[in-house]
């Protein structure tokens, strides 16, 4: 009661007759702490109007003792704290709130951009112990601000100020951080597509239409949510060389096969030089976030949709031309017997013509070498 | 001076100098010459993309300024090579044909095998072995008239198969959907097997056999010594000398630019061609 009425006490008009009073008590504690309390700076903060006693609650006489409890910012501040104490912040000793608030004597509100906590400031903020090696082993968590920094997000954030890009808390929250093993967070696998979907939501929809979104919602967890194609922080604009190169294998660690059956196409072989990322990969066939089977009629590898879809790149492409396999599969006799014995003949007309010569070649060097040694004709020279 | 030396050579062979022989024209030399030339720049342009998983071939890409300008040089290098695989067939006609021309297509002189090559590949091998005596060749031993005919038929494969690639859309008209999945198998299995044929067993049984250790320069200069060529060719020398020919075959001692030139040449595409191979091999075996 009493820290609500110094408050009411504070943006009240009785401020300006408590004014002497309340500089006298601060005078007092200042004449000691000015070295780290700047005393302009605090009354600018969000807590200016507060008396030095109401957060230093304990301290009653002049000289206070060595020792002091520490200030309980939840006495004011209840739903914070009872957020924070279900979190993986939980434990208060290794993250007092001003790990994240910053100076306690400087405290803005987050949408002021002196704020340790104001948007742009977040990731700068939280990256003090994320951007620490030492800290992300400690915790066996990865050090994510470096990947974030340079992520999509992170560009947009602190190269142009994009008060709308997603920081830190936009997708963990900011006292109620749960790990992404709890099914309470945001950021639990199947809760992703949703919360990406607060700022993404016409790709969330597409997504949801497509089979991966419905295997997630179906409760398949095998199957992928947006950070296990974009990663979580190191999300990289798609349609960037980086992102394209690196997006092959992605959708290769889980389909496997299709992977090594792409990997022996002309797309994989040109796809993976690099300096031209324009050759067709996964999803340039498939579509991204609304991948369908090609059963479905939607789909763009629907047989009906083939010619349309080739026809991105390939210009003239037709019925016939789009009998090609991207995925064939030269090793299975049965699926694709055509191309299993082209592959089998080429393979034995190399391995026979060079089996044949190497042998053949061998012995004449040996011959022609001991020819020439006895006959010793050719010091090293021609004609032995 | 060369003439001079011809001259001489052709009085007194045994004192003033060696005699040398034609072999090769003018037009065979720069034929063999824009055939290695384009067969290097598709081997190290062709490469890279047959193993664009290696460790090698993206960085190749990205200091050459990516596939792009691999695809453009492969397809340069390919179509040079088409209109010198054109030419040499409209000499080849031109010769058999209209000309009548003998032992173009047939005969001692003839790129097409025959019973005697039959007989010289198994007498070779019985002297390999100690156990007969080393065949007489005539003007294109066994080995040499299958290094042509590997290159005529890779040509006509792996062109086909690339140009069948590089036109897709209009081959598809009448090509069956599965044979655009088995042109790239044919092109680069072919053409793996062109490469690792020429830099190793062309080279080895062309140039860097004890023979004519470290590079047979005729290919260059056209003209080999009388000592080489009755040494190489004993039944083509003795059927020419016969014959009472030698004469009209004499050629120029090759002066020493030539002689410089050609090895600087050669010894490049040799060194580039073993590059390619250990990069090949090592493509297989380390990744």
């Amino acid at each position: 009661m009493k820290t609500a009425s110094s408050i009411a006490l504070a943006m009240g008009a009785l401020l300006v007759f408590s004014a002497p009073r309340i500089a006298q008590a601060e005078a007092d504690c200042l004449a000691c702490h000015r070295d780290y309390v700047d005393a302009g700076k605090f009354h600018a903060s969000l807590h200016g109007s507060l008396k030095c006693g109401d957060c230093h609650a304990t301290i009653k006489d002049y000289p206070h003792p060595d020792q002091v409890t520490p200030v309980k910012c939840e006495s004011c501040h209840t739903g914070e704290a009872e957020g924070l104490a279900g979190s993986v912040h939980a434990n208060r000793a290794e993250n007092p709130c001003t790990s994240c608030h910053g100076d306690a004597h400087a405290i803005f509100p987050k949408g002021d951009p002196r704020s340790a906590v104001y948007p742009l400031n977040i990731p700068h903020t939280c990256g003090a112990c994320h951007g620490n090696d030492a800290l992300a082993k400690k915790h066996g968590l990865p050090n994510v601000y470096p990947l974030y920094i340079d992520s999509i997000h992170g560009f947009a954030l602190s190269k142009e100020g994009l008060l709308v890009a997603a920081n830190c808390q936009s997708c963990h929250g900011s006292h109620h951080i749960l790990s992404r093993a709890d099914p309470q967070s945001p950021t639990y696998k199947a809760n992703i597509p949703k919360m990406c979907g607060n700022c993404h939501a016409g790709i969330t929809a597409n997504y949801a239409g497509g089979v991966h979104g419905k295997a997630v919602a179906s409760g398949n967890l095998n199957a992928p949510v947006c950070s296990d194609c974009h990663t979580a922080h190191a999300i990289l604009q798609p349609t960037e060389a980086t992102f394209r190169m690196q997006s092959t294998p992605i959708c290769g660690s889980c389909h496997k096969d299709k992977l090594s059956t792409y990997r022996d196409t002309f797309h994989s072989q040109l796809g993976s030089l690099g300096g031209y990322v324009e050759t067709a990969r996964c999803w340039d066939c498939h579509g991204a976030h609304d991948v369908l089977p090609a059963s479905d009629p939607r789909s763009p590898i629907a047989p009906a949709n083939l010619v349309a879809t080739c026809g991105k790149c390939h210009a003239g492409a037709n019925a016939s031309f789009v009998q090609y396999q991207p995925h064939a599969n030269a090793h299975n006799r049965k699926l694709n017997p055509a191309l299993f014995f082209t592959r089998l003949f080429m393979n034995l007309l190399l391995a026979g013509t060079l089996g044949f010569f190497v042998i053949h070649t061998m012995l004449w060097l040996i011959r022609s070498r001991y020819q020439q040694i006895k006959t010793r004709s050719a010091k090293g020279g021609k004609n032995g | 001076m060369a003439d001079l030396q011809q001259t001489a050579g052709s009085r007194a062979p045994s004192h003033a100098g060696e005699r040398y022989f034609m072999r090769f024209t003018r037009a065979q030399r720069y034929m063999h010459a824009v055939l290695f030339t384009t067969f290097l720049g598709l081997a190290a342009t062709g490469l890279p993309m047959r193993f664009s998983e290696s460790f090698w071939a993206r960085k190749f890409a990205s200091g050459v300024g990516g596939f792009g300008t691999i695809i453009f040089f492969h397809k340069f290098f390919a179509v040079v090579l088409t209109l010198a695989f054109l030419i040499h067939l409209k000499e080849v006609f031109t010769r058999g044909l209209f000309h009548r021309e003998k032992g173009i297509f047939w005969g001692k002189t003839s790129m097409v095998a025959n019973w005697k090559d039959v007989k010289d590949l198994f007498g070779h091998v019985r002297w390999f072995l100690g156990l007969g005596p080393k065949p007489q060749f005539e003007r294109y031993a066994y080995w040499e008239k299958f290094d042509y005919w590997a290159v005529f038929w890779g040509m006509i494969f792996i062109g086909f198969s690339g140009y069948a690639m590089w036109f897709a859309p209009f081959f598809a008209r009448f090509l069956p959907g599965w044979a655009l999945n088995a042109v790239l198998v044919i092109h680069s299995e072919e053409g793996l097997l062109a490469i690792l044929f020429i830099f190793s067993i062309h080279f080895v049984n062309t140039h860097l056999r004890p023979d004519s250790f470290p590079m047979d320069m005729v290919i260059f200069t056209g003209v080999e010594s009388e000592e080489e060529f009755k040494t190489k060719r004993p039944e083509e020398y003795q059927r020419v000398a016969a014959q009472g020919k030698l004469e009209s075959r004499l050629g120029v001692k090759p002066p020493v630019w030539l002689l410089n030139f050609s090895k600087a040449v050669g010894y490049s595409a040799i060194f580039i061609g073993l590059l390619l191979l250990v990069l090949t091999l090592s493509a297989y075996f380390v990744g």
